[in-house]
């Protein structure tokens, strides 16, 4: 008994060391925007200020284009998304419930395409929108994402567990497949489409390498290179606002997750599909 | 009367492995037909086949006296009742029935829910499906249930909601592929009825997929025998009880499992096999079989008794049920009737004719 509740304690000692140093960073950051500027730069470590400090907030709000960067960020995560799921949904529906010639040798081929880093992509397709003058666009940011072979893994493997006997239900009552994707599939992958969505709007949202190099001019900052512009301004490293704003760009992620987390959980372990 | 639909020498071949070879069956007009067959003899492939959800490799499918090999399920308008019922999770039971409907009578842009509404003749439609989706809830008891999720129905519920389903959209044939093989004995034995009902009132033809020789016989008045993809006989229940073509269809149909016996066996029979079905074998004092009594089941209307023979073969026998059993052990005398008597051939196992 007694050495059970042993194990617990180290176990439970060891996921709060681990979160603490995931989290620290972030309780910083947390703390730093509310902090007046003096009590930033001290030698001793305050958690909290001595009083807060909210023009941090309306300063960045206000001073900067904060809710210009929200806006393309939003606009940028957006458009993925609803693009990647309108593809990858029907390929991966037509690689679980069709048959055709080369399904598996298709199938191959994405999950081999989950092994290229975008890295190695970046520089041709840079190159490509360079030639058709895309640079510097929203669909320079937007189209490179669009074909997603984590979402089609993801959609298909759900796909795959479905029973085949519904979609030829389906067929039968006179469906067309674009139409049984749509309004059968679709529809019963949303768990797997909420955690596709949370993966998705995370990696792009503070992705900061493609959005450097695909644009350059300042009214298409995504909030990463937001930031950046930040802390440039000449009044060297402003750094109460530069956290406030960084406490902005990083809230919705978290407040998405936390409405979405049931769902993605269920979509991870995507199998509780009862007949 | 004419033929609704005919198969016509389907081959069906998956890789290298053939599931159907040179099947042909006729489905007549307002008949009830069984496709009989154990797992994997190729009925649920023929069913596809006549539903056009499969191709077949060779031959041809004929609906009304025309070709529909090229039309897809849809088209041939047949509806189709699936083992797994499967119904569709995320809408309701009434959004369920009627999906075949609204897929017939609303347009693309119809369908959509608030704009749909503005579509010229869209709520005409959507009156009319109303309608006709409460007829056939009301029809199969499902009134209480319309607004439910198929997760929240019992099994013999979801199956009514795919009669439903088949039931409202008024189709020229009925495909049922094991409908029944999920429910529990009792649920099943009512569903029979049920659906042996729902055939009279329609006057269509069905089709019924089954490997319950009870279920084929109780309800069809054309049972297809299928083995190894092929059939083995087609005709009426009676016709395949009393006269089976050959030793596999008598092994398949009946009740009882049939008995055959050898040469050797306590009966002449020369170089052929007996089928002798239980029920026509009996006590009997001046019986010319005779074997010894290993067990004896009691079921009230009657007792099996379990014989062996002198060569070992085992027997299986019925005895009313106010026979006093003997002791294990002792020698029993068997009596029949020499026209119940079967007679196949060792090597093919096809009928001889010449038994009685």
């Amino acid at each position: 008994m007694s050495r059970k509740i042993l194990g617990r304690s180290v176990q439970t000692l060891l996921l709060s060391v681990g979160a603490a140093f995931i989290l620290l960073p972030f309780v910083w950051m947390l703390s730093l925007s509310v902090k007046p500027r003096d009590e930033i730069f001290t030698t001793d470590v305050h958690f909290l200020p001595s009083r807060f400090e909210w023009s941090n907030f309306t300063f960045a709000l206000t001073e900067t284009d904060i809710p210009l960067f929200l806006w393309n960020g939003l606009v940028m995560v957006a458009g993925i998304l609803v693009f990647q799921i309108l593809f990858a949904v029907p390929c991966a529906y037509a690689l679980a419930q069709r048959q055709f010639a080369g399904r598996s040798l298709v199938f191959g081929l994405v999950l081999g395409a989950l092994l290229v880093p975008f890295h190695v992509t970046a520089i041709p397709i840079f190159l490509g929108f360079a030639q058709i003058g895309l640079l510097n666009t929203f669909w320079a940011l937007i189209i490179p994402f669009i074909p997603t072979a984590f979402g089609i893994f993801l959609f298909r493997q759900f796909f795959a567990q479905l029973p085949s006997d519904l979609f030829d239900a389906a067929r039968v009552d006179g469906m067309s497949e674009t139409s049984i994707v749509w309004r059968i599939a679709f529809p019963l992958a949303l768990p797997a489409a909420t955690a596709f969505a949370i993966f998705s709007v995370t990696a792009h949202w503070n992705d900061l390498f493609w959005p450097l190099i695909a644009t350059t001019d300042p009214g298409l900052a995504t909030p990463p290179r937001g930031i950046l512009y930040f802390r440039d301004q000449e009044s060297g490293d402003n750094v109460g606002p530069l956290m406030a704003a960084a406490v902005i760009t990083t809230a919705p992620l978290v407040i998405a997750f936390l409405l979405a987390q049931r769902k993605f959980i269920q979509g991870i372990a995507s199998g509780g599909l009862k007949g | 009367m004419s033929n609704i639909l005919e198969l016509r020498d389907v081959t069906r071949v998956f890789g290298d492995r053939t599931v159907l070879d040179r099947v042909s069956i006729s489905i007549r007009q307002g008949s009830f037909t069984t496709l009989l067959g154990a797992s994997g003899c190729g009925k649920s492939t023929s069913l596809r086949i006549m539903a056009g959800l499969d191709r077949p490799s060779g031959g041809d499918v004929l609906l009304d006296g025309k070709t529909v090999s090229g039309l897809t399920a849809y088209e041939r308008n047949v509806a189709m009742v699936f083992q797994s019922y499967a119904l569709y999770p995320h809408l309701t039971v009434a959004q369920n029935i009627a999906l075949p409907l609204t897929m017939r009578h609303l347009s693309t842009l119809g369908r959509v829910p608030v704009l749909g509404s503005l579509v010229p003749g869209a709520s005409e439609a959507r009156r009319m499906i109303l309608a006709k989706v409460g007829e056939t809830a009301e029809a199969l008891g499902l009134g209480e249930l319309l607004d439910r999720k198929p997760g929240q129905l019992s099994g013999g519920q979801k199956q009514r909601v795919a009669l439903g389903r088949a039931l409202v959209r008024d189709p020229s044939l009925f495909l049922l592929d094991e409908p029944l093989s999920n429910l529990d004995a009792r649920l099943r034995v009512r569903m029979r009825s049920e659906i042996s009902a729902l055939h009279r009132r329609t006057g269509k033809a069905f089709i019924y997929v089954t490997h319950d020789q009870t279920e084929a016989m109780a309800m069809a008045d054309q049972i297809v025998v299928m083995i190894g993809g092929k059939v083995a006989q087609a005709g009426a229940p009676r016709e395949l009880y009393e006269r089976p073509a050959n030793r596999d269809v008598a092994a398949f149909v009946g009740h009882n499992a049939i008995n055959f016996l050898e040469q050797g066996d306590g009966i002449e029979i020369g170089n052929s096999v007996a089928g002798l079905r239980p029920e026509d074998l009996s006590p009997d004092t001046a019986g010319t079989l005779s074997a010894r009594l290993e067990s004896a089941e009691y079921l009230g209307s009657e007792i099996v008794l379990g014989l062996r023979s002198a060569k070992g073969t085992e027997i299986r026998a019925i005895a009313p049920g106010d026979y006093a059993v003997p002791a294990p052990g002792s020698e029993l005398r068997l009596g029949f009737s020499p026209r119940k008597l079967h007679l196949f051939d060792a090597t093919t196992g096809a009928r001889l004719e010449t038994a009685a």
